[in-house]
C-alpha cells in the first residue's frame, strides 16, 4: 500500500511537473538541430564606441544609385557614433536622428558583415529591441556574399527581422530571390498579441538548412520555408532558365530559384521612409534608436 | 565556568534584544495589521448594456444655465455594438432653445474605484454623421475634479470603432470617481444636430499602450498607442513638480532696482491686459496658470503686446536692461524670428525700432531662453511711461510662454 501510495504519489508529480511545463512552453516542438555557436558579438565595449571594425562595416550615403537604396527610403547613412555606437551596457545602438545631413532630413546607420562574418546555413539569432513610429523601418537581415557579381535579386535575401514602426506589434521574416522580391518576397507576418517589439527585448532567428528556412520569434516558430515555396525556374529552349512572374518569364544566371544554398552576410539597420513604411510625420518622434544586445551564429 | 556564564548572559541579553526588536517590530506592525490601508473596488465596467456602479442619475449633465442640453441622453434599446442596448446621445443644434450643446459625466456611485492597475477607458463608438466629439475623457466627478484627462475633437464615423483613452498616470488614480466626461456640440457638422452612440465602456490593461512621454508644461501625457502617438490632456495633479521645466526664479532685488511687468518673484506693476487683441492680430492666449505657477502663453502668434495704456505710468527710465524667458513650443525653421518692440507714453512719443531675440542667442524650441537686453539697444527709446510691449513673429512661430518680464538694473 504504502509502495503504491508512493508510485501514486510520484505519477501524481510527473504529471503535476508535465502540466506546468506543457503550461510554460510556448514554443513548437522542433527538430533538434544539435547546433553550436560558431560566432557572436554580444556588443561589449566602452560607451560610445564603435561596434568592432574588424567586423562590423558601415555602409553610408543614400545608395549606390542615391535612390534611398532602391527603396526611396529618407535617410544618410553615415559612420558617426551619434548614428551607430556601443552603449556599455553589452548592446549596439543604432539611432535614426532627425537633422539636415548631405541633403537628407534624417541620419541613420547600416552595418554589415561582407568579407568579414559570412555564413552558410546554421542558425542565425539576434536579441533586438526596436523604433517605433511611422515611417520607422527596422531590420536584420542577410544578403548572398555573391551579391557584386550576381545581381539582386538573385543573389538572394534572408530577412530575419523587419518592423514597420507604426505596427510595433508585427514583424515580417522575408526571402526575396528571382521571381519572388520587392512586394512579391515569399512572407510571413508575426504579432504580438500581448506585447510589442519596441517595448522589450525580442529574440529573431533563423535555422537555415540545405532546401529549409524556419523562422523564429522568441522560439517561435512561426513560418517554414523550402524550395516548394518559390517558383520553379523553367527551362527554355536555349537551355537558359526563367522564373514565371506574373505573365512574364524572368531570365535568371542559374537553373535554380531557390538562391539560398551559398554564403550570405548580415545587416543591422534602421530605415527611415522609404516605400515600405511610408514617410515619417508629425506623429514621429526623433530620435529613435534599435538596441541590439547581441548577434549570435550557431552550425 | 566562567565562559558559560559570559554566554548564558549574553544568551540572555540576546534574548532580550530579540524579545526587544520583536516588540517593537509588533508596535510597528500593529497599525498595520488592524488597520489596513483603505482600497477601493476595482470594478472596470463603466456601461455594458447597463450602467455598472454609476450614481442613480447615470449621467450628471453639465449646467444647463451655461447652455447645457439635458434631452439628448439615453440608452437606446435598438442599437448596440455589442449586447442589446447603447448609450446614446443626441447632439442639439446651436438654436436649440434647450441648450445648445450636450455634456457631463459618468459617477461612481461609491467611494470610487481603484483604476491602478489599468491603463486605459475605453469604448466603441459611432455616430448618425462623421462629426468630431469636443472632449471625451474621465476624472471629472464635479468635486474635485482632480485628475481629469481628456482627448479633445475625436473623430466619430458611422461604423462602430474602438477608441482608446490612455490614462496620463494609472497610480494616482486609487479613488477615482469620475468615470467618464464629455462634452458636443455641432462645430464639426455646421451647426447640424446630430447622434452618438457608446457601448462597451470600460477601463483596461492594454499590451498595445507604451512610450510615455510627460509635456508637464504643455499639461499632456503622450503615449504611443499600436503605433500612433496620442496626446491626453492631463489634469496638473498627474504631474509631480519636478516635471515642471518653469522659467529659472530670478535673482533676489531691492525693489529700487526693478519694475517688473511679469513674474512672481517681484512685485508687479499694474497691467491692463496681456493680450489685447489688437485688429489684425491672430494671437490668442495671455496670462495662465500651470500648476500654481503664473506664466504667459500665446498661441497663433502673429503679433501681441502687454498693455499699461490705462494703467498708472510704467516708469523704468532708471532702469538699464529689460529682462525676459521666452520659451518657444515648437521647432524653430530657418528665417523664424521674434521680434520685441517698446512703446512710450500712450503709443505716440517714442516707438522703439525692433529688436530681434534672435541676435542674441540662437532661438530653440522646446527650453527656456534667457534675454537681457540693455535698454540702449532700444534705439532713442525713452522709458518713464512704457505702454505696450509688442512680441512680433508675423506668424513664423505661433506658439510661445513668456515669463520674467522686468525692467533692472544692476
Amino acid at each position: 500500500m504504502k509502495i503504491f501510495n508512493l508510485k501514486t504519489l510520484s505519477t501524481g508529480l510527473v504529471i503535476a511537473t508535465g502540466a506546468v511545463l506543457y503550461s510554460c512552453e510556448d514554443s513548437n516542438p522542433l527538430p533538434n538541430r544539435d547546433y553550436e555557436l560558431e560566432w557572436a558579438d554580444e556588443f561589449n565595449g566602452t560607451e560610445g564606441s564603435l561596434p568592432d571594425p574588424s567586423v562590423w562595416i558601415f555602409e553610408t550615403g543614400t545608395g549606390p544609385n542615391n535612390d534611398g537604396w532602391g527603396n526611396q527610403e529618407l535617410q544618410y547613412y553615415t559612420d558617426r557614433a551619434e548614428n551607430a555606437h556601443l552603449d556599455g551596457n553589452g548592446n549596439l545602438v543604432i539611432t535614426a536622428i532627425e537633422e539636415s545631413f548631405e541633403g537628407s532630413s534624417y541620419t541613420s546607420a547600416r552595418l554589415i558583415t561582407k568579407g568579414t562574418q559570412e555564413f552558410q546555413y546554421g542558425r542565425i539569432e539576434a536579441r533586438i529591441k526596436t523604433p517605433f513610429g511611422q515611417g520607422l523601418w527596422p531590420a536584420f537581415w542577410m544578403l548572398g556574399s555573391d551579391i557584386d557579381t550576381n545581381e539582386w535579386p538573385e543573389a538572394g535575401e534572408i530577412d530575419i527581422m523587419e518592423l514597420r514602426g507604426q505596427e510595433p506589434r508585427i514583424i515580417a521574416g522575408s526571402i526575396h530571390g528571382p521571381g519572388y522580391s520587392g512586394g512579391d518576397a515569399v512572407t510571413e507576418d508575426f504579432e504580438l498579441l500581448d506585447g510589442r517589439f519596441d517595448t522589450e527585448f525580442h529574440v529573431f532567428a533563423v535555422e537555415w538548412g540545405p532546401n529549409f528556412i524556419d523562422y523564429f520569434v522568441d522560439d517561435r516558430l512561426y513560418q517554414r520555408l523550402s524550395r516548394a515555396d518559390v517558383p520553379e525556374a523553367v527551362e527554355e529552349e536555349d537551355d537558359s532558365f526563367c522564373v514565371p512572374q506574373g505573365s512574364d518569364c524572368i531570365e535568371i544566371s542559374g537553373e535554380d530559384s531557390w538562391v539560398f544554398d551559398k554564403p550570405f552576410y548580415l545587416l543591422l539597420n534602421v530605415a527611415v521612409g522609404g516605400s515600405y513604411v511610408g514617410s515619417p510625420n508629425d506623429n514621429s518622434r526623433f530620435p529613435q534608436t534599435m538596441v541590439v544586445d547581441y548577434v549570435r551564429v550557431y552550425q | 565556568m566562567k565562559v558559560s556564564k559570559d554566554i548564558k548572559l549574553n544568551t540572555m541579553k540576546s534574548q532580550a534584544i530579540i524579545l526587544l526588536v520583536a516588540l517593537i517590530a509588533f508596535g510597528c506592525s500593529r497599525d498595520e495589521l488592524e488597520l489596513p490601508d483603505a482600497t477601493f473596488p476595482n470594478t472596470a465596467e463603466i456601461f455594458t448594456d447597463i450602467p455598472v456602479s454609476l450614481t442613480d442619475e447615470f449621467f450628471i449633465s453639465f449646467d444647463p444655465a451655461e447652455g447645457a442640453n439635458t434631452n439628448g441622453f439615453g440608452v437606446d434599446e435598438n442599437d448596440a455594438f455589442e449586447g442589446t442596448t447603447s448609450i446614446r446621445i443626441d447632439v442639439p443644434s446651436p438654436t436649440d432653445p434647450d441648450g445648445s450643446f450636450i455634456g457631463g459625466i459618468f459617477k461612481d456611485r461609491g467611494k470610487g474605484r481603484n483604476l491602478t492597475e489599468y491603463n486605459a477607458l475605453t469604448f466603441w463608438g459611432k455616430a448618425s454623421t462623421s462629426a468630431t466629439i469636443g472632449v471625451l475623457g474621465f476624472g471629472a466627478d464635479f468635486e474635485t475634479d482632480t485628475y481629469v484627462a481628456t482627448l479633445n475633437d475625436v473623430g466619430f464615423t458611422t461604423g462602430w470603432k474602438k477608441y482608446i483613452i490612455p490614462i496620463p498616470d494609472p497610480s494616482k488614480l486609487v479613488q477615482e470617481k469620475g468615470m467618464f466626461v464629455f462634452s458636443a456640440g455641432t462645430q464639426s457638422t455646421a451647426g447640424l444636430g446630430y447622434t452618438f452612440w457608446l457601448d462597451d465602456m470600460k477601463f483596461e490593461y492594454l499590451s498595445s499602450i507604451a512610450q510615455r512621454e510627460s509635456r508637464a508644461l504643455d499639461l499632456q501625457v503622450i503615449y504611443n498607442v499600436d503605433g500612433t502617438d496620442v496626446a491626453v490632456n492631463a489634469a496638473a495633479a498627474y504631474f509631480d513638480p519636478s516635471d515642471f521645466d518653469f522659467a529659472p526664479t530670478p535673482p533676489a532685488r531691492d525693489a529700487s532696482n526693478v519694475v517688473s511687468i511679469f513674474s512672481d518673484a517681484y512685485t508687479n506693476v499694474q497691467v491692463d491686459n496681456y493680450n489685447g487683441f489688437f485688429q489684425f492680430a491672430t494671437t490668442l492666449g495671455g496670462a495662465i496658470d500651470i500648476a500654481g505657477e503664473n506664466l504667459i502663453s500665446y498661441t497663433d502668434l502673429n503679433f501681441v503686446s502687454i498693455n499699461m495704456f490705462n494703467s498708472p505710468n510704467v516708469d523704468a527710465s532708471d532702469m538699464t536692461h529689460l529682462h525676459l524667458d521666452v520659451n518657444i513650443r515648437e521647432t524653430v525653421d530657418a528665417g523664424d524670428f521674434i521680434r520685441l518692440e517698446i512703446i512710450n507714453d500712450d503709443g505716440g512719443a517714442t516707438t522703439s525700432a525692433g529688436v530681434a531675440l534672435g541676435s542674441y542667442r540662437t532661438l530653440v524650441g522646446g527650453e527656456w531662453l534667457q534675454f537681457d537686453i540693455p535698454i540702449s539697444d532700444f534705439p532713442g527709446l525713452q522709458t518713464d511711461d512704457v505702454d505696450l510691449i509688442f512680441f512680433v513673429s508675423d506668424a513664423t512661430i505661433s506658439n510661445i510662454y513668456v515669463d520674467n518680464v522686468y525692467f533692472y538694473r544692476n
